[in-house]
């Protein structure tokens, strides 16, 4: 085995390099998960209890207006639920992953392994809680006597891989430049924040008919997501192909920049985190 | 046989920032556009570093504080690149440049083998092969499944460096980990090191202990500012090492004003005997005198501390003010402290300097901030006395 050390590295993935290092994926995640919940009395419950709990507010406090004012065709809280579940990958799994470099940067400091297993494990975490949350999603779909489609496997499947690339392409750049500036760590849960409100999340994507506003909210990376999310019930597999192909191009971006911004600057985390 | 390591003009660049924090802000930056004033220097960490390590070379890196050591080992580690040159590597390198990174206080101490283990690279069937063996060498059976945090000090350094222990890569970086623990651990530690090396790997090892490192390598290796001095066997590397820092030998050092800080000022410190005719000499045989010239510039609960370390680069002893009735005063101090006479043997010593506020916060640390020779006064007819052993020579009251 030759390898050498230079100035400047490849810029690519390095898919090889992160293969042979395979194991750490699963180390970073289970450590974070374990620690996550040590001490907790109510454990991975919380992972349930935040998209619950959100839904049941928005349910209470906007539900009937926002189904009234446009033409879900699902009840709203399967509609906001949906929407909170896929939410809760991409808000947690960003603030994690942004964060992610500057607070392993003790281990950055004293040992090599290929970077990019930080932000990808912060952003697995929030997978692996999405399934345990998903289970919550069964009995409220059976309560309102609704049940998913044929395809709806492929349809999760999907969305869940989308707003994890989502979220990784964000959340690798948002990691790489709070090294260096640790500003980004201040606007990250703002920024978030503002998002929540520019996504389909608590209402649907044809609710404002102001032509712009129409054009910016398919531009959110966390459209194309949620919307394919919610075509897995059953009488609402509709999703406009103009939007979700604008918000997945989106998404492909992101990603491509995060991971470009992230290769390019990894080399010197240690010198500056 | 072709080198496991080549090390090729490998060259290090940091930018150092003057009156500035070193976490860069957006703000700053964009100040900074508008704003040209020259805040940054560049400073060479390393510089043209060559050389080759072959298998089961055991290769000590000796220096100053800040002559590159850390840096070099932080790129072989691929921790940082290069700013030029290059290296070839052709053997799996685990670096230990702190022992238990990745310890998480929450895990337990199984959890925390697995997860140490994973981030030095070991594969998971590397580690369940080697798990009993780790406990074992840690002996920390009992507490296994106890979260980390309930773990003494003592006993999470001991499994933390069980876990490097059972590495089965072909080159080690090591740097100071035998500056942590107590006599014991080091012991075992520096044991352990001797059988990794007589198994045939190689070892790089980084070390201010002397005695240690020319009974552990074969090769020696001098940096110097950056740039390797020296390049040879251990033995003469060592002895290369201590000669460069004798010619630093000073009974009489006056600080500039870098020495100028908020609380204090360090005017000089100067070393001679008491009463001498040669004042550029020092011996053995008459008190020596110690004297710190300090102005303190504000009221408050200052003293200062000295760690005497020799040759070796084993610290002595330290002696301080504290308590001694003797205190720091607000303005000039003319501090002499006396060390009796045939206290210290002949030989070469440093002193690192400590001024420490309230009785607790250092609030400047200068290693090395003085060295002197003392020389023998006298030959001493029937015994020799600069043959007796040990550190030092004091002399007792002795009664019948």
């Amino acid at each position: 085995m030759e390898f050498e050390i230079k100035p400047k590295g490849k810029l690519s993935i390095g898919f090889k390099e992160l293969w042979d290092y395979r194991e750490l994926f699963y180390f970073f995640t289970w450590r974070d998960l374990k620690v996550k919940y040590k001490q907790t009395f109510l454990g991975v419950f919380w992972a349930i209890l935040q998209p619950i709990i959100l839904t049941t507010l928005f349910t209470l406090g906007f539900g009937d207006a926002i189904s009234e004012k446009s033409n879900i065709k699902i009840p709203y809280p399967i509609f906001a639920l949906s929407g909170f579940l896929l939410w809760s990958i991409f808000s947690s799994g960003l603030t994690n992953a942004g964060n992610s470099m500057v607070n392993n940067s003790n281990i950055i400091k004293k040992i090599y392994f290929p970077r990019l297993i930080i932000p990808i494990s912060s952003i697995l975490i929030s997978v692996v809680d999405f399934s345990i949350a998903f289970i919550v999603f069964i009995p409220v779909l059976l309560y309102y006597d609704f049940w998913f489609n044929s395809l709806a496997p492929v349809y999760i499947i999907l969305s869940v891989l989308l707003t994890t690339f989502a979220t990784f392409g964000l959340g690798t750049f948002f990691a790489a430049i709070s090294v260096k500036y640790r500003d980004f760590r201040y606007i990250l849960p703002f920024l978030i924040q503002v998002l929540l409100f520019a996504t389909p999340v608590i209402y649907p994507l044809k609710f404002s008919s102001n032509e712009i506003l129409h054009y910016l909210f398919c531009l959110n990376p966390m459209n194309a997501p949620i919307e394919l999310f919610r075509a897995s019930i059953e009488k609402n597999n509709n999703i406009d192909i103009q939007s979700f192909i604008l918000s997945t191009s989106v998404i492909i971006l992101l990603f491509m920049l995060g991971i470009f911004y992230f290769r390019k600057t990894e080399h010197y985390f240690a010198d500056l985190a | 046989m072709k080198p496991i390591l080549e090390i090729k003009h490998i060259s290090k660049k940091f930018k150092i920032f003057h009156e500035q924090q070193p976490y860069l802000s957006l703000r700053d930056s964009i100040v900074g556009l508008f704003n040209n004033k020259k805040t940054r220097e560049d400073f060479w960490a390393l510089r043209d570093v060559t050389f080759d390590v072959f298998p089961g070379d055991t290769i000590g890196i000796i220096g100053k504080n800040g002559a590159g050591k850390s840096t070099l080992l932080k790129i072989l580690s691929k921790i940082t690149p290069p700013t030029s040159g290059k290296i070839i590597g052709r053997g799996r390198i685990a670096s230990l440049l702190e022992v238990g990174t990745g310890f998480h206080s929450e895990l337990s101490g199984r959890e925390n083998i697995f997860m140490n283990g994973s981030i030095l690279g070991m594969r998971r069937s590397e580690i369940l092969k080697n798990f009993d063996a780790i406990v074992d060498f840690a002996g920390v059976e009992k507490f296994i499944d106890t979260p980390l945090k309930h773990y003494s000090s003592g006993m999470q350094l001991r499994l933390a460096f069980a876990v490097a222990a059972f590495l089965e890569n072909e080159v080690l970086i090591i740097d100071e980990v035998l500056a942590v623990g107590d006599l014991e651990f080091q012991k075992k530690c520096l044991g352990k090191m001797e059988d990794v090396s007589k198994s045939g790997r190689t070892i790089l090892f980084v070390s201010h202990n002397l005695s240690a490192l020319k009974s552990l390598c074969s090769k020696g290796i001098c940096l110097k500012d950056g740039k390797s001095s020296f390049i040879g066997n251990s033995t003469e590397a060592i002895s290369y090492y201590l000669d460069s820092r004798k010619e630093h030998i000073s009974i009489v050092k006056q600080f500039d004003s870098s020495y100028q800080k908020e609380d204090f000022s360090l005017h000089s410190i100067k070393i001679c005997n008491s009463v001498s005719d040669n004042a550029n000499i020092i011996v053995d045989n008459l008190p020596i005198e110690i004297k710190t010239n300090i102005e303190i510039h504000n009221q408050g609960n200052y003293h200062i501390s000295y760690h005497i370390k020799n040759d070796l680069n084993e610290l002595l002893f330290a002696f301080y003010n504290y308590n001694s009735g003797v205190t720091l005063k607000k303005g000039h101090n003319n501090l002499t402290c006396m060390v009796p006479s045939t206290f210290l043997q002949p030989g070469y010593y440093s002193l690192n300097l400590y001024i420490v506020k309230d009785a607790v916060y250092p609030i400047f640390i200068e290693e090395e901030i003085i060295s002197f020779n003392i020389i023998e006064g006298q030959v001493v007819t029937g015994i020799n006395a600069s043959s007796l052993p040990g550190y030092i020579r004091p002399k007792f009251e002795w009664s019948n």
